[in-house]
């Protein structure tokens, strides 16, 4: 499409804490009426990033966590649990519903369409696959997706693993709800490192912003001078409080915080 | 039977249970709702109304794992949303087709969400809401105009 393409802003989120980058996109998402690819590439400290109806002392080692002080947020989109720290690269892709022409405001839908986007970033590197909601090269999966879905906007982002630190796995259980494909396989059997398919970081996000070029009239922009000060906007993104976390492990039910 | 017969046929138990039949296989649609753009449903029984989410949604949605409830006694506004659902890694918005206040909310959802996909329009039903301007429902689209609208939008 070379015609009256939509314009995307290309944002560089540089190393947000997790609730902070979580909110930001949410601010996005639902204050303002532009496309956006936001790239936050890192995270600082280790936090744990919940999907809205993750229960926590299900898909968290509560004790370790409170022992540790790992931060946990739980985001506004729908997924899973990752622990996300400076070897993760968040993108998040904030499209109108006419943004793409026919594409229909539904998960699955807008899930097909990133796919084939994402595939022109990844194809000639391994054998990508959209596996079930990841990515994957052949079955070993490097990033995980999330999507919110509004009125007349979606959101579609992903964690990718360039690096992850294994020990960090450690804080996460193993979901009850997981993938076919992953076959009961423990977190180092099941996930991959981007950095041993492809030569740098920048060479992936370049590939995004490529890939996107496709689609729209990408530019690039300043996180901050983008939002505002909006003081009406209060974000669904929490960040989970050491009281929240100390509710839960000596409620005997399963609070949703 | 002969093709103009099963056709007659189906389309006379279709009107007896007050289903919309199309020639091919589409998302279900009843008659005596009214429904939004958004895919919403309700059902108007004096001020009183019940909305949940449509057939054609809850397919396109895939199974539905979590539902955001409101609680009882807020707003809503036609055109704006009250909740969400949770489906296929993918929060949605719940959209409401018509304002007025909150008087019950589906409290089985949280233990079994997967009713809005096995009963959109009976036991997935979401919220009951007091109606404050009836008047809203007739921007609404009825069964026929909706299923022309899910059509164009499932063959854009």
């Amino acid at each position: 499409m070379t015609h009256g393409r939509s314009k995307a802003g290309s944002l560089a989120g540089g190393n947000d804490a997790g609730d902070a980058c979580n909110g930001s996109e949410e601010q996005l998402l639902r204050c303002t009426a532009d496309n956006w690819c936001v790239i936050n590439d890192g995270t600082a400290p280790p936090t744990i990033v919940m999907g809205v109806s993750g229960r926590v002392s299900e898909l968290v080692k509560i004790q370790a966590v409170l022992q540790d002080q790992v931060p946990v947020v739980r985001r506004f989109s729908g997924g899973g649990t990752v622990i996300v720290d400076q070897g993760t690269v968040f993108v998040t892709v904030i499209c109108n519903k006419a943004a793409v022409a026919g594409l229909q405001p539904f998960p699955r839908d807008i899930m097909s369409w990133s796919g084939q986007l994402y595939g022109k970033v990844f194809d000639r590197f391994g054998e990508f696959h959209l596996r079930e909601n990841d990515y994957a090269f052949s079955h070993r999966k490097f990033g995980g997706n999330a999507q919110s879905i509004t009125k007349n906007r979606w959101v579609h982002h992903t964690s990718f693993l360039w690096d992850y630190d294994v020990k960090n796995m450690d804080y996460l259980k193993i979901p009850k709800r997981a993938p076919e494909y992953r076959l009961a396989r423990n977190h180092t059997d099941f996930l991959c490192r981007m950095k041993e398919y492809m030569p740098s970081r920048s060479i992936f996000t370049d590939g995004v912003i490529m890939a996107l070029g496709e689609h729209f009239s990408v530019q690039p922009t300043d996180l901050q001078t983008v939002l505002s000060d909006d003081e009406e906007f209060v974000p669904s993104t929490k960040l989970l409080s050491q009281h929240d976390l100390e509710e839960i492990v000596y409620s005997k039910e399963s609070l949703r915080v | 039977m002969a093709a103009s017969s099963r056709l007659l046929w189906a389309s006379r138990a279709a009107a007896y249970l007050r289903i919309s039949t199309f020639p091919r296989a589409f998302s279900t649609v009843l008659k005596d709702l009214k429904y939004a753009d958004t895919h919403e449903w309700v059902k108007v029984e004096g001020d009183s109304a019940t909305v949940g989410i449509t057939d054609h949604a809850q397919d396109h949605l895939g199974d539905v794992v979590y539902v955001e409830l409101p609680e009882v006694g807020v707003s809503v506004s036609q055109g704006k949303n009250f909740g969400a659902v949770e489906s296929v890694k993918a929060t949605s918005d719940i959209n409401s087709p018509v304002s007025g206040e909150v008087v019950e909310v589906n409290e089985k959802l949280s233990e079994e969400p997967g009713l809005v996909n096995a009963s959109p329009y009976e036991k997935g039903w979401i919220i009951k809401v007091k109606l404050s301007d009836s008047g809203e429902l007739n921007s609404l689209m009825d069964d026929e105009k909706y299923s022309k609208f899910c059509e164009e939008e499932d063959n854009h």
